[in-house]
């Protein structure tokens, strides 16, 4: 099935708090996965994020599998501990299992990997390209696709460029040679940065701000997904006179005492306190329209995501994946 | 839902032994929006109060008239009673030069702002903008020039990181690889390795090899430089701390009607006892609340689908629809807290119901602080 992403292996999933960024990259895992693929989720922060979204016990730093996804299809997943990673990196290029103990008793990889903030970023984005490299013993690539939940929109093109990072602390010698490889990989095609987002001023805000950073940065911008949309059910000439404070109260309260919600006593009162509502809603969905309007300017692929009523359980991720497939986006 | 006690903003604000109030939570749950409208109502009730922002969205700072990043707090409001509020964003790097000038001599300080690793660690070390913000936290107080500071914690990829930093600046700072690159530093600047034993023979190659012999080199000059400045550097970390578990602190746990966000709070308040510190409630922003509560999700939707199956009402059906949703949405919240709530039954709560826009201004704050007295 074409998507609009195919050809991408590495999908970068970042946002502004709170905007279900985790939700989002898991979904997005699930749909890539669909149709018998394999797909790695990893998570980089520490947060034990993929553990409470799939409500799983707390993930090490291995890669397992967690979900299947829709007609066949895996899931695994990754959450990366930088200090972990530095151990393992020493160990894969250098054979040096012995130094890399020395070096966690030293301090050296507490050093590393808090203080010196480039590394830290090196070793979770070299891991994170590594298993997009990876191939297996027929040659061909072990996963289909790698989704990464990403640090927060603020911090996203400071992370993927390693290379920027470290060219201050490292100019030649292997994290140099090592942030090239990753540099490498998340400046091609087959990298795509996908930005989380709700219909409000401060998160919109971020997305334009974030993809324009990005740009400037040379990485690939991905989609825009707009995460938690509320249908409207009113037409959009009953929001407008809400707005304009005409909204017809009258009619709502006959039709209140027509179902037989209310007697005439408490029909008007009723209908006023619903049309607090209706008011509420009515200029939500203004709100919405325009940011809309502003989100246009990205000029990238939008997926809009359903507000799930009864908030993210695994059933709702399957949603999310559904609705991601019907749209294009995987 | 059971009732949590509610939390009275206004006797907090009120009591003059409050000097500092921290808002602290899951990121994107209005944490300094929270702050500033605290700060606000505070200076309108006679406080001199500053509002100490890390990390807010534009619009916010606009709200407050603060344009720029400049790291000295500016008046905002003054009022006739003597209240007044002033406002600063934290300059993460401007703060941590203004230490290392005030500690350093200036030939030491020149080498130490010029290093390349102090760079990287002044402007992107994940913990130093934690740092910066307590290091500031305790500039003004010692300052003594406000009774009341209201301070917004950063967005960091755990919101107890601030709580951590200066732990975690004491271990680096005790870490053995520290004391060996400043000791030979110290013994009349010889190379860091060749003075020790053969353990470390082996790390220093495996340094070497990962790092680079460049990299090595930055890295001794920045630390055996920093190293006199770190001292005063720690201790005052640890004052910083002190003065969050005094009586005159007040927490206040920041969180959204959500999952992760009911989670997150949870979690600060049983690490804020566990610590030691003053806890004065919690603060749930975004939550909906409707004036037709009485009318429940289920007959609401019944009544519309009655409505919608006899052609009738279409306009009465279509409210009632969207009212049944809110109604849900207004469970599910109230679950999301009743977790809380039964987990934590001593905390005092108020809730601040959801706005259909962000704040742009002053009578925007104003209003917020005015929900937040109003549990």
């Amino acid at each position: 099935m074409d998507t609009h992403w195919d050809g991408v292996r590495l999908h970068v999933v970042t946002g502004k708090g709170g905007t279900g960024k985790t939700t989002v990259a898991a979904a997005l895992a699930l749909a890539l996965a669909s149709g018998g693929r394999k797909v790695l989720l990893v998570e980089v922060e520490g947060r034990q994020g993929i553990a409470q979204v799939f409500d799983l016990p707390p993930l090490p730093y291995e890669e397992r599998r967690i979900a299947v996804a829709p007609s066949g299809g895996d899931v695994y997943a990754l959450a990366i501990d930088p200090e972990d990673a530095m151990l393992e990196y020493l160990e894969m290029f250098y054979g040096m299992r012995r130094a890399g103990r020395a070096l966690t008793k030293m301090g050296v990889v507490d050093f590393a990997t808090t203080v010196a903030p480039g590394f830290r970023d090196v070793l979770v984005t070299g891991k994170t390209t590594e298993a997009v490299r990876r191939r297996g013993k027929d040659g061909r690539r072990v996963y289909d696709a790698v989704v990464l939940d990403a640090p927060p929109t603020g911090r996203i093109t400071r992370f993927l460029n390693v290379t920027q990072e470290v060219a201050g602390l490292a100019k030649v010698g292997p994290i140099k040679n090592h942030s090239d490889l990753v540099s490498g990989v998340v400046k091609s095609p087959e990298t795509a940065v996908h930005f989380v987002t709700l219909l409000e001023e401060m998160p919109v805000q971020e997305t334009i701000d974030g993809v324009a950073e990005l740009r400037a940065a040379g990485l690939p911008a991905g989609g825009v997904f707009v995460n938690m949309v509320r249908e409207s059910l009113l037409p959009p000439r009953v929001l407008d006179m809400a707005v304009k404070g005409r909204f017809d109260v009258g009619e709502l309260a006959l039709g209140l005492k027509s179902a037989g919600l209310a007697d005439s006593a408490d029909a008007s009162t009723l209908a006023e306190a619903l049309v607090d509502e209706v008011v509420e809603h009515a200029r939500r969905t203004a709100i919405e329209r325009s940011e809309r309007e502003s989100l246009d300017a990205v000029d990238l692929p939008r997926y809009e995501l359903p507000l799930l009523a009864d908030g993210v359980d695994l059933a709702g991720l399957y949603e999310l994946a559904e609705s991601m497939r019907t749209q294009g986006a995987a | 839902m059971k009732k949590p006690e509610p939390l009275d903003v206004d006797a907090i604000l009120d009591d003059p032994g409050t000097r500092i109030i921290v808002c602290c939570g899951a990121g994107g749950v209005g944490k300094t929006t929270t702050a500033a409208a605290l700060g606000l109502r505070a200076a309108e009730r006679g406080r001199r109060a500053v509002v100490l922002t890390v990390d807010p969205a534009r619009r916010l700072a606009q709200s407050m008239g603060l344009t720029e990043l400049d790291n000295t707090p500016r008046l905002i409001v003054r009022h006739d009673d003597g209240g007044e509020l002033f406002a600063m964003m934290l300059d993460m790097k401007r703060t941590f030069d203004e230490i290392i000038e005030a500690h350093a001599d200036p030939e030491r300080a020149r080498q130490i702002l010029s290093n390349p690793f102090y760079q990287s660690l002044s402007s992107s070390f994940a913990g130093t903008q934690e740092y910066m913000a307590m290091e500031k936290l305790g500039q003004l107080r010692r300052s003594d020039e406000w009774d009341l500071i209201v301070v917004d914690t950063p967005p960091s990829r755990s919101a107890l990181d601030f709580l951590d930093a200066p732990e975690r600046l004491g271990r680096f700072l005790d870490g053995r690889f520290i004391r060996l690159l400043t000791a030979p530093a110290k013994a009349g600047g010889r190379s860091a390795f060749r003075l020790l034993n053969a353990g470390f023979g082996l790390m220093a190659g495996a340094l070497t090899k990962l790092l680079g012999a460049q990299v090595i080199k930055d890295l001794q000059t920045f630390v055996s430089a920093l190293d006199a400045v770190f001292g005063g550097f720690r201790q005052r970390a640890e004052l910083t701390y002190k003065l969050l578990q005094a009586p005159g602190t007040a927490f206040l746990v920041v969180a959204a009607p959500e999952r992760d966000a009911m989670r997150e709070a949870s979690y600060f308040v049983e690490r804020l006892a566990e610590e030691r510190m003053p806890l004065a409630g919690l603060v749930v922003n975004r939550v909906h609340l409707t004036p037709a509560s009485a009318l429940s999700a289920a007959r609401s939707a019944a009544a519309a689908e009655e409505l919608e199956s006899r052609g009738e009402h279409e306009l009465t059906a279509a409210v009632l629809r969207l009212h049944a949703g809110r109604m849900q949405l207004a469970a599910r919240q109230s679950r999301e807290q009743e977790h809380f709530v039964t987990a934590h039954p001593t905390v005092p709560v108020v809730q601040v119901r959801a706005m259909s826009d962000d704040v742009h201004d002053l009578a925007g704050l104003r209003q917020i602080g005015e929900l937040l007295a109003s549990a």
